[in-house]
């Protein structure tokens, strides 16, 4: 009974990166438990190969069930079902859309408790007891389950590790879709909007808010990312998107984003709480404001007081000069 | 067609929220407000029965809380919904999202709406949750952070940003859909509708009236117990450089990026 079931998202042939994160989560705390983790993938005509290759993230077995992409409906059932069987006693999940949606819909399946925006989990007395920060990160709680649990993580709490010995054995099961789950249906999947900005797959981030002063003050951003190079990209705040300076789509914070980049560098930006959850997990922060009194500095780890008009500039020029 | 929607009583946003270090529990005093991400919810539905695709013969607004709660339901009124529900009992309390989806479900099924709608998560709490939960006990479909909702007999097109990108998905009503704030610029009520609001129906319901079977809520019949309230890690302070000379500030961060590798 201590097996975790595990729910891999995919997309066009690879996994994300946060799904990897909780099948890797799962694998050491199902290890603590003394049970398997066991991964499940749904999905059209997914290769054997592809969902055998969460054996390196450390699943001990992968399902494999045909169903459409991108619905939480048809995972809850296949789920479901698995649960039903009585050898799990808990669920994990990376945030993101699908994870809240499955999660959420699976805890009331199964009558299980559920905690969402985990960022921690441990195993006490036998049991798995989840953490998730509240009052806008100023406090963390700690869930414990009466019975089945579900735990939905915040998006990329969990690193990624490959822990396993290498390919697992996939196990193809079919789901008979609830009526509920036939009542959604995908039209389109995925589509690009506005911008072909990848802000959640960059290793560096240059974001700029309301500080730039107008929307081309954001070049002053794009070229230090350019400077950078391949893996930069530009993000935003949410002030500076709502005045349509920049897309949505590099939005981070609450109502847009996570991402944990390994340098944020913000630009112009005061640190509002809601901006704050999107990006403090990234590894090293930066931040460049005029006012020494800005939040923002109470949680990066440079601190720039001055003019960012003066100072991006010559960072730009200083770091192409570098990367030569 | 009938629409509901789910609002809650959440703490104003502006006013710091702490946990009484004596009970372990959120200090619910203080400021209050409708959940801002509910008045995209109601203007939602403003918008389907305004925009003439299909008759709605009304919009009730539905909440479960404390007796305070009823304030968020005038506002949800005064905003556009014909009347109101509002699910209270000492019964209640405690109960954690799978209980508090169930009890609220319960409430649901008693108005039979043919489409619900929600804001996708609340200022105090339980992030993108709550509505699937609610579907899941009423056996509908749910969707979560639909940011273009448009309607056509008995079938909705959502759109919503998810994590490749944008989805376009088609729904079949009754369902329960959460909306994001980028769905819309909810109104301003009228002063007039804020005077009219409380007269507007409003009908208390108890855990009796609703069928609700009080094993399953409050904090006994609830599945997940939260405590153990602690201290985020504290994160060092960072260096702080001030720029009196910028070529010197910017040799200083080149050179901090560097020790961390992050040029290479
Ligand atoms: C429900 C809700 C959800 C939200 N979701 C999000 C979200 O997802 N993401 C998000 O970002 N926000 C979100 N917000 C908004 C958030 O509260 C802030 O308003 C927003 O993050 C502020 O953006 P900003 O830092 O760009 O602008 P401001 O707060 O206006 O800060 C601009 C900063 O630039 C500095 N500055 C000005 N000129 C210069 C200069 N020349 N050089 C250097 N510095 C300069 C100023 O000192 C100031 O600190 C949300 C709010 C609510 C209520």
């Amino acid at each position: 009974m201590s097996n975790i079931l595990v729910y891999a998202l995919h997309y066009e042939g690879a996994f994300n990166k946060n799904s990897l994160g909780a099948v890797a989560e799962a694998s050491r705390l199902a290890g603590e438990l003394g049970g398997e983790a066991h991964a499940v993938v749904v999905g059209e005509g997914i290769s054997d190969e592809l969902a055998g290759a969460l054996g390196k993230y450390g699943a001990k077995k992968v399902y494999k069930a045909e169903g459409p992409e991108g619905l939480a409906g048809p995972v809850i059932d296949t789920l479901g079902k698995l649960f039903d069987g009585g050898d799990y006693e808990y669920a994990v999940f990376g945030g993101g859309l699908l994870g809240f949606e499955i999660g959420a819909g699976l805890a009331a399946r199964i009558d299980a408790g559920v905690t969402m925006e985990v960022t921690g989990v441990n195993v006490v007395d036998g049991k798995l007891a989840a953490e998730r920060p509240i009052l806008g990160d100023s406090s963390i709680s700690t869930s414990r389950y009466k019975g089945k649990g579900i735990i939905i993580a915040r998006l990329n709490a969990f690193e990624v590790k490959e822990t396993g010995d290498g390919d697992a054995p996939v196990e193809a099961i079919t789901t008979e879709l609830s009526t509920q789950a036939q009542q959604a249906n995908i039209v389109t999947r995925g589509e690009q909007r506005g911008a072909d900005v990848d802000i959640e797959g960059a290793s560096i981030l240059v974001a700029g808010g309301r500080g730039l002063g107008k929307a081309e003050g954001f070049e002053l951003c794009d070229d230090l990312a350019k400077a950078f190079g391949n893996n930069a990209a530009v993000a935003a705040t949410r002030a500076v998107v709502d005045a349509g300076w920049y897309p949505y789509a590099a939005q981070i914070g609450q109502t847009g984003k996570t991402v944990a980049p390994k340098l944020y560098l913000a630009a112009g930006i005061s640190g509002a709480i809601q901006h704050k959850v999107g990006m403090q997990a990234s590894e090293n922060i930066v931040a460049i404001n005029k006012d020494a009194n800005a939040p923002i500095f109470e949680f990066s780890d440079l601190g720039i007081v001055g003019d960012l008009n003066k100072i991006l500039p010559k960072l730009t020029e200083a770091v192409k000069a570098r990367k030569g | 067609m009938k629409i509901a929607v789910l609002v809650k009583e959440v703490p104003d946003a502006a006013v710091q929220k702490r946990i009484d270090p004596s009970s372990g529990r959120l200090d619910r005093s203080g400021e209050k407000n409708l959940n801002p991400y509910d008045t995209h919810a109601i203007e939602a539905a403003m918008q389907i029965k305004e925009g003439g695709a299909v008759e709605v013969d009304e919009i009730v607004a539905v909440t479960m809380g404390p007796e305070s709660a009823v304030r968020a339901l005038h506002k949800a009124v005064s905003l556009g919904a014909d009347r109101s529900v509002h699910l209270s009992d000492a019964a209640l309390a405690g109960s954690d999202v799978a209980a508090t989806g169930y009890a609220l479900a319960q409430v649901l099924k008693r108005e039979s709406p043919d489409l619900v709608l929600l804001g996708q998560q609340s200022d105090d709490g339980e992030c993108y949750t709550i509505g699937a939960v609610v579907a899941e006990y009423l056996g509908q479909p749910s969707l979560t952070q639909v940011i273009k909702l448009d309607i056509a007999g008995t079938e909705l097109t959502c759109e919503r940003q998810a994590e490749y990108g944008y989805d376009t998905v088609k729904v079949t009503l009754p369902a329960v859909i959460s909306v994001g704030d980028a769905i819309n610029e909810p109104r301003y009520p009228s002063l007039k509708a804020i005077m009219g609001a409380k007269k507007k129906p409003l009908e208390t319901v108890s855990v009796g009236d609703a069928e609700i079977d009080a094993s399953k809520v409050g904090a006994d019949g609830s599945n997940v117990k939260c405590g153990d309230f602690k201290a985020p890690p504290s994160k060092s302070a960072g260096t702080i450089i001030e720029d009196d000379d910028t070529d010197d500030t910017v040799a200083k961060i080149v050179a901090w990026l560097d020790e961390r590798k992050l040029l290479a």
